[in-house]
């Protein structure tokens, strides 16, 4: 038993999603999102218990590139993250009804597919090509299933894509400056390679335009406040919820080791963009009238706060943004759907012209009021350990980061809390709200609990990645 | 030399059909015989590369040609397959225009089995003529008939160019069998007319695969010339092309000195810049791939520089760019057959018109754009490997940046599929254009999922 087998099921769940029709494809999705999800909590039992899950084969002769999988601490909190949340942000959807939800639905699980094969992939042929391939499913969701006009539409989508596709060939290009010298793509072997201050630096910007992009870091930003507006509801929560991780990790497994030289000299500048973001995201986000903007400008402050902890390159900075990925990745699909919910109820996501629902439903509004509080980092919730841990590690570098990277607490939670008042609280609204149905709830519930769970109890988390995390230091600090 | 006189023999027999009154069955019969013949390609696989004796050192069947044959078979194999319903209102002429395609298989597979430069020019020239026919062929059309003049003129010229180019060569060396050819250019002494011909061969090639600054006759020929044609040009003649200037250079020299690979990197920079901008401003289908092809062309030529390892990525890139072609010519195809232009507004709403096309359509110019798990990104990357092994990482990147530009016209169509409104209900698809280019997709990702397979074939 290893980890292709979660890949595998994913892959089966797309096709079978695609043939199961309209009318069953939801909940076949799920089903297949749920196994999915079993097998990952089976597979890291087994890895606990010391069993070896990697998986390791041939494919291509020449170029060598081989189907490696590499299954650690790190790689499986983030495989957990995206097959936990995969069937939330699929059950999540039951409200909404969509057009051709086969292929939407077959996309969603190819996508998680991918992701999932991003974080496994130990080969960097292979892991260049689950990282491609996730794109191509967000893209044709947000065409083709988003709101809003649709020739603007197209513009985000399309920006989105040339940037990312854009970013990411770079990396292409260092993968096969890596693999002329290396003879191989193998994580380790490339952790083997002894590049000189030059190459380094070249690399390491390589992959940083891919990874800027996609995370996103200033000034690379430009493309996200619009997809995420106009993208259904289920892509934002896929592109917050888990594409994100995607650069934030492939920072720390491949970035970070393979170019650490470079990442020490210009450790300044890349702490710096980081908290630029946190701090541009969080004023940008004070100015916002759309909810769904709101919250792609948080996500960009907070994002950027992760960004930060990584580049630290200390144990304390990694492993609070791993924590952080995590429960940042609750959060945010918690909040979005916080959103959608207002939408399905109201037909609006303009901040202005809500208000007042608060005395119409005591549910929603305690479960959105949590999740608020959680995406400020309450003490008490797991964002609280995460953004703690690294704001740490930032005093450690430099306090006047810290203090700079601090300024997310309060401005976040000033713009939360304003948001809050103006979307929930004041007089009554006339416009009926109907509270929370019983299958919103659940989704509400299962993140809060989760969140509380862990903020509560950080401990087996941190322990999962903490041991391949310190693997990663040591060749950063060989 | 058996699958020369084969595709010859066949030909004929195309021709003979006509006055037996077999054009019912001609296309069905032309596709069974190309296949039978791709089956003798392949079986003469395990042969040792020599040069045939009793065909007077004329022709060499080796890998490479054997390799390059094949991939023409099965692309020959595609296009007549669709031709029996492009042509369908053309009964009478239909045996003439599959056998012209027959005919020109067999210049294609002299250009690349070739072990004398006159055997060399004679596939090249019927390839051409074949060629401007094709491009002629609709003639009450006066868009067609511009084409093909255009075509010929600009290909005769070529084509002269060429001849002179061999003439110089032979002045220098005595000889016109590139094996005597390339012991000769190895050793010093060789009069400067030597590498003047050796340019001038290059220069004509560089016409007929359309790399800048030779790419003028491609977007007016590709819009004029029937859509048929416009595929087999795209498609079959310039992997031909791009294959022949391969071996030519690989046979005849060994080793390229850096004056000439500068020259290459630039006429390859050229294309890909040129034709990737130009592709940007264009409505009309044909000459927005005319235009990619340019751009591709130059992505080709970075083969070049790296003469003595590159087959194989050849192999790979050309294949990969074929197929993804022929599968969206068989979507162009169906979805203009009765329109008077091939204007991108053609396409709105095909994705919900016709859901099936447009997945295949967009799956082939994801694949042209180097969209992983289709063999087009494979096709890229190795040639990118390649060309970094080589020294020119400043090529690689000017690459890498000319995809991304890529990606706004690809998309472009994409995006008329998927988001316009329908101007018109779903039409009947005849059954061979599914069958074209389903194969023609499902091939290309099977290379894309085991690359090994085809580039293991040279080594």
């Amino acid at each position: 038993m290893d980890v292709t087998t979660i890949l595998l099921l994913l892959l089966v769940g797309s096709i079978a999603t695609f043939f199961a029709g309209d009318k069953l494809a939801s909940k076949v999705a799920l089903v297949f999102s749920l196994g999915a999800l079993g097998l990952s909590l089976y597979l890291l039992n087994l890895l606990n218990q010391g069993t070896d899950i990697s998986f390791m084969g041939s494919w291509i002769a020449n170029p060598k590139v081989a189907l490696a999988f590499k299954a650690d601490g790190l790689s499986m909190a983030m495989v957990l993250l995206t097959t936990a949340l995969t069937p939330l942000i699929i059950f999540s959807s039951f409200g909404n009804s969509f057009e051709n939800s086969k292929n939407f639905y077959a996309l969603v699980l190819f996508m998680s597919f991918a992701m999932t094969g991003t974080f496994l992939a130990a080969d960097g042929l292979l892991y260049y090509i689950f990282w491609e391939l996730a794109l191509i499913p967000i893209y044709f969701i947000a065409l083709i299933w988003g709101n809003g006009d649709a020739e603007e539409r197209k513009k985000a989508v399309l920006k989105f894509f040339i940037y990312t596709l854009g970013g990411s060939l770079f990396m292409l290009i260092a993968f096969a400056y890596l693999y002329s010298k290396a003879g191989s793509f193998l994580l380790e072997d490339l952790y083997k390679l002894e590049l000189s201050g030059c190459e380094q630096a070249w690399i390491f910007l390589a992959f940083f335009l891919a990874y800027a992009i996609k995370i996103p870091i200033i000034p690379f930003h430009t493309w996200q406040a619009k997809v995420y507006q106009k993208a259904p509801t289920v892509g934002t929560m896929l592109l917050s919820g888990i594409m994100l991780k995607m650069g934030l990790y492939s920072v720390i497994r491949w970035q970070l080791p393979i170019a650490p030289q470079a990442a020490k000299e210009h450790m300044p500048i890349l702490i710096g963009l980081s908290i630029a973001g946190v701090i541009y995201g969080s004023i940008v986000a004070l100015r916002q009238k759309d909810l769904k903007k709101l919250l792609a400008y948080s996500s960009l402050a907070h994002v950027g706060l992760i960004a930060a902890g990584c580049y630290t390159l200390t144990l304390d900075g990694l492993s609070g943004a791993v924590s952080q990925m995590i429960a940042h990745g609750f959060v945010i699909v918690g909040l979005f759907f916080a959103a959608e919910i207002i939408f399905r109820r109201y037909e609006t996501r303009i901040i202005a012209d809500l208000g007042g629902i608060r005395s119409q439903t005591p549910k929603f509004t305690s479960m959105f009021m949590i999740l608020v509080l959680a995406s400020v980092a309450l003490p008490g919730t797991f964002n609280f350990v995460g953004e703690f841990t690294v704001l740490y590690s930032l005093s450690q570098v430099n306090l006047w980061f810290a203090v700079l990277g601090g300024t997310t607490i309060i401005l976040g939670a000033y713009y939360m809390l304003k948001m809050f008042q103006n979307v929930m609280l004041g007089e009554t609204n006339t416009k009926v709200f109907a509270d929370v149905t019983t299958s919103e709830a659940i989704t509400f519930v299962v993140i809060i609990a989760f969140l509380l769970f862990f903020g509560l109890y950080p401990k087996p988390i941190v322990d999962l990645v903490t041991p391949s995390l310190k693997e990663i230091l040591e060749v950063i600090n060989k | 030399m058996q699958v020369l006189i084969t595709i010859v023999s066949l030909g004929i027999f195309c021709l003979l059909a006509e006055i037996f009154n077999l054009r019912k069955l001609l296309v069905p019969v032309t596709v069974i015989g190309l296949l039978a013949i791709l089956g003798i390609s392949l079986n003469l696989w395990s042969i040792d590369p020599s040069i045939d004796e009793k065909f007077a050192s004329m022709i060499a069947v080796d890998k490479f040609s054997n390799a390059f044959s094949s991939l023409f078979i099965i692309l020959t194999i595609f296009l007549v397959a669709l031709s029996g319903d492009f042509y369908k209102e053309h009964q009478t002429k239909i045996s003439d225009f599959i056998a012209i395609k027959v005919f020109l298989l067999s210049g294609a597979v002299a250009m690349v089995s070739f072990a004398n430069l006159s055997m060399f020019f004679l596939g090249i020239e019927v390839l051409s003529i074949a060629l401007y026919v094709l491009a002629a062929s609709r003639r009450l059309d006066v868009k067609s008939n511009e084409a093909g003049m255009k075509y010929f003129l600009m290909g005769s010229f070529a084509s002269g160019i060429i001849l002179f180019g061999i003439c110089l060569i032979y002045g220098a060396t005595g000889y016109f069998d590139i094996a005597e050819i390339k012991d000769l250019s190895s050793g010093a002494g060789l009069p400067i007319w030597f590498p003047i011909g050796i340019t001038m061969m290059i220069i004509g090639m560089l016409f007929k695969i359309a790399a800048a600054p030779f790419h003028f006759w491609a977007p007016d020929v590709y819009e004029g010339s029937p859509t048929m044609t416009t595929a087999t040009m795209s498609t079959l003649a310039k992997v031909v092309a791009m294959a022949a200037l391969y071996k030519i250079l690989s046979s005849m020299t060994s080793t390229l000195t850096p004056t000439f690979e500068m020259v290459i990197v630039v006429v390859s920079i050229l294309s890909m810049t040129f034709g990737n901008i130009m592709a940007l401003r264009q409505d009309n289908v044909k000459r927005m791939l005319a235009f990619s092809g340019v751009s591709h062309a130059g992505f080709m030529l970075m083969a070049i520089l790296s003469l003595s390892t590159a087959a194989s990525s050849l192999l790979y890139y050309t294949t990969a760019y074929a197929l993804a072609g022929i599968a969206s010519f068989a979507v162009i195809i169906y979805v203009t057959r009765n329109k008077d232009n091939e204007a991108i507004g053609n396409f709105n709403g095909l994705g919900k018109t016709n859901p099936l096309m447009a997945a295949l359509l967009t799956a082939s110019l994801l694949s042209m754009a180097g969209i992983p798990i289709f063999a087009g990104f494979f096709a890229k990357f190795m040639l990118f490997s390649q060309t970094i092994k080589a020294g020119y990482l400043f090529l690689v990147i000017v690459g890498v940046i000319n995809s991304i530009i890529s990606i706004g016209y690809y998309f472009k169509l994409i995006l008329a599929m998927y988001t316009k409104e329908a101007t018109e209900e779903k039409q009947t698809v005849p059954f061979v254009y599914y069958f074209v280019a389903v194969a023609a997709i499902l091939l290309n990702i099977l290379m894309g999922l085991c690359p090994s397979f085809v580039t293991n074939l040279l080594s």
